[in-house]
């Protein structure tokens, strides 16, 4: 049973004249076999508390704990050997990297079938095992090695940042499928960053973030309550450029 | 005979574990110990100067000459000229190379001057690596020079690798395409402490409808200083494209120098040329997978040395 915390977590930075606070008193706790997905609005601080918890980005006080282990001064490789993986929202391309070179590297010792790997982000492993990462890689090509290299490692703790950003509704739904697959097998705790409905429609909770800080931690239903709620009685339909007329998508 | 240290260059330096299948010609110390032609392959020494011609029939297919030269003796300059006569229609492997061995506190010097004529439709893969080791004072130096000329519809495909150990080198590689003739050039170069590559390549494009291709990656450590300068010239409709990439690290110099001349309307010519550390991205990426800093950094720089 693993258990990861953040307590009282804070991470400031350097501005021009001033210190920013990017998270303030940050306190969190993920159970292993569970989905969480943080939403919020963009630089609401949502990718700080993900590199944060995989050591990209050093807090300036506060504690992170996993099982009962104080990681908050432990280096990314440290966290990584440790059993957590982070799924990058823009990966990294390297030229002369063989996507199966990646995945190697990425399951380490474990028994994992690369093939396999590759099936499961919807790319064929022939055509894509001796394909280097550079920039012949399209987006969405790209965001699903980047998943796959996480499947590969098998962690207790996966964190994805924004994973739907920039993959086509057909590989949406492998997505989702993805997700689903690897809460049923493993009793990994996973955390998303998302702002889609279909991967809401995961979470065992939803960790709202706004202006660094946690304003809500609500179950699914209640959220996608709230979400119809705001739909059915949107607030910028007195003034909608459209007069508010029904079958109208407001993204607002 | 070869020594145990020959054996070791050769595996360097031409993946050569044992005496090779085919045509060959070992030169080691200044002097040509073994070889062996084939019928479609010839080898004859030069009567005026150091060096050898390979004649390689026309119409030979699938064949391969590897011509490796060995130094393991401080102070010896070697100069040697060598010409290839690639026939028309033909389609072979070359596989040259310099390895050397210095362990004493004097220089060795190898430098070679490969004259190549690729006739009519025939291909020709070049694969030129140099090495060296001995951990003597005495600099490790290999100055090739080498000339290649295209005829119509040839195919010229070369990989010229400095793998490491080479303290100093001038290479120049000059090559002339006639009419629908084709270049590919990658060039891989790793210097550290304080060795010293410059590399020019000119690529001429006489011909209608000839190409050239010449990616170079290279790595430079410590306090090693590169300079590239590479000229694409185009007379007549032509696309060239040159791509040269370059990974610094710590005290080391590297300079680019891009030229392209177009004397014709429909010549075709781009250079781009990058020069930069290895991206933090890429590392913290490796990282991620428990990878040290330092693993990840020499992973990055094999792919990219690929």
């Amino acid at each position: 049973m693993s258990l990861l915390k953040l307590n009282n977590v804070n991470v400031t930075i350097n501005g021009n004249n001033e210190k920013i606070e990017i998270l303030k008193n940050i306190d969190l706790t993920f159970e292993d076999n569970k989905i969480y997905v943080i939403t919020g609005p963009n630089g609401g601080g949502k990718s700080t508390i993900a590199k944060s918890i995989m050591g990209i980005i050093p807090v300036s006080s506060g504690q992170i704990i996993l099982d009962d282990i104080d990681i908050t001064d432990k280096s990314i490789t440290e966290r990584a050997k440790l059993g957590i993986g982070y799924a990058f929202q823009t990966p990294a391309r390297f030229k002369g990297l063989k996507a199966s070179d990646m995945l190697n590297l990425a399951k380490g010792e474990n028994n994992t079938d690369i093939c396999q790997l590759f099936y499961d982000v919807g790319l064929c492993a022939q055509d894509y095992l001796d394909r280097e990462i550079d920039a012949t890689f399209s987006g969405g090509e790209l965001k699903r090695i980047e998943i796959a290299s996480i499947l590969a490692r098998n962690p207790k703790i996966a964190l994805f940042d924004e994973p739907e950003a920039g993959i086509d509704l057909w590989s949406f739904q492998r997505l989702t499928e993805t997700f689903e697959k690897m809460h049923q097998r493993y009793d990994t705790t996973i955390i998303i960053i998302s702002h889609q409905e279909r991967i809401l429609r995961l979470a065992d909770e939803v960790i709202l973030v706004d202006d660094g800080t946690i304003t809500e931690i609500t179950s699914r239903e209640k959220f996608l309550e709230t979400i119809s709620h705001i739909d059915s009685d949107c607030a910028c339909r007195n003034e909608c450029i459209k007069g508010g007329v029904i079958n109208v998508d407001c993204d607002r | 005979m070869l020594t145990a240290i020959d054996k070791v260059l050769l595996e360097k330096i031409a993946d050569l574990h044992e005496i090779p299948q085919g045509a060959y010609n070992i030169r080691k110390d200044g002097q040509g110990i073994s070889r062996n032609t084939t019928k479609n392959i010839d080898i004859i020494t030069k009567q005026d100067k150091p060096g050898i011609d390979i004649i390689i029939k026309p119409g030979t297919k699938g064949e391969s000459v590897h011509i490796p030269v060995i130094l393991s003796k401080e102070g010896l300059t070697d100069v040697v000229y060598n010409t290839f006569e690639i026939g028309e229609g033909s389609d072979v492997l070359i596989v040259a190379g310099c390895g050397i061995h210095n362990a004493g506190s004097d220089d060795e010097q190898h430098d070679g001057i490969h004259e190549f004529y690729v006739r009519k439709g025939a291909r020709m893969k070049y694969v030129e690596k140099h090495y060296g080791q001995g951990g003597g004072t005495g600099k490790n130096i290999l100055n090739p020079k080498t000339i290649i000329e295209v005829e119509e519809n040839g195919v010229a495909e070369l990989e010229m690798i400095q793998i490491k150990g080479v303290d100093k080198t001038v290479r120049d590689t000059d090559v002339i395409l006639h009419k629908n003739a084709r270049l590919i050039v990658s060039e891989r170069l790793h210097t550290y402490m304080v060795q010293n590559a410059e590399s020019n390549i000119n690529v001429k494009l006489m011909g209608e409808d000839s190409s050239a291709q010449v990616i170079s990656r290279s790595v430079a450590q410590d306090d090693s200083k590169q300079v590239f300068h590479m000229n694409l010239l185009g007379y007549n409709k032509c696309a060239g494209h040159i791509q040269c990439d370059s990974i610094i690290m710590d005290n080391a110099k590297v300079s680019a120098i891009p030229e392209i001349s177009a004397f014709h309307s429909d010549a075709q010519l781009v250079h781009e040329a990058a020069i930069g550390k290895i991206a933090s991205d890429q590392l913290i990426k490796l990282m991620t997978l428990g990878l040290t800093e330092k693993e990840a950094e020499n992973i990055i720089l094999k792919g990219f040395l690929g």
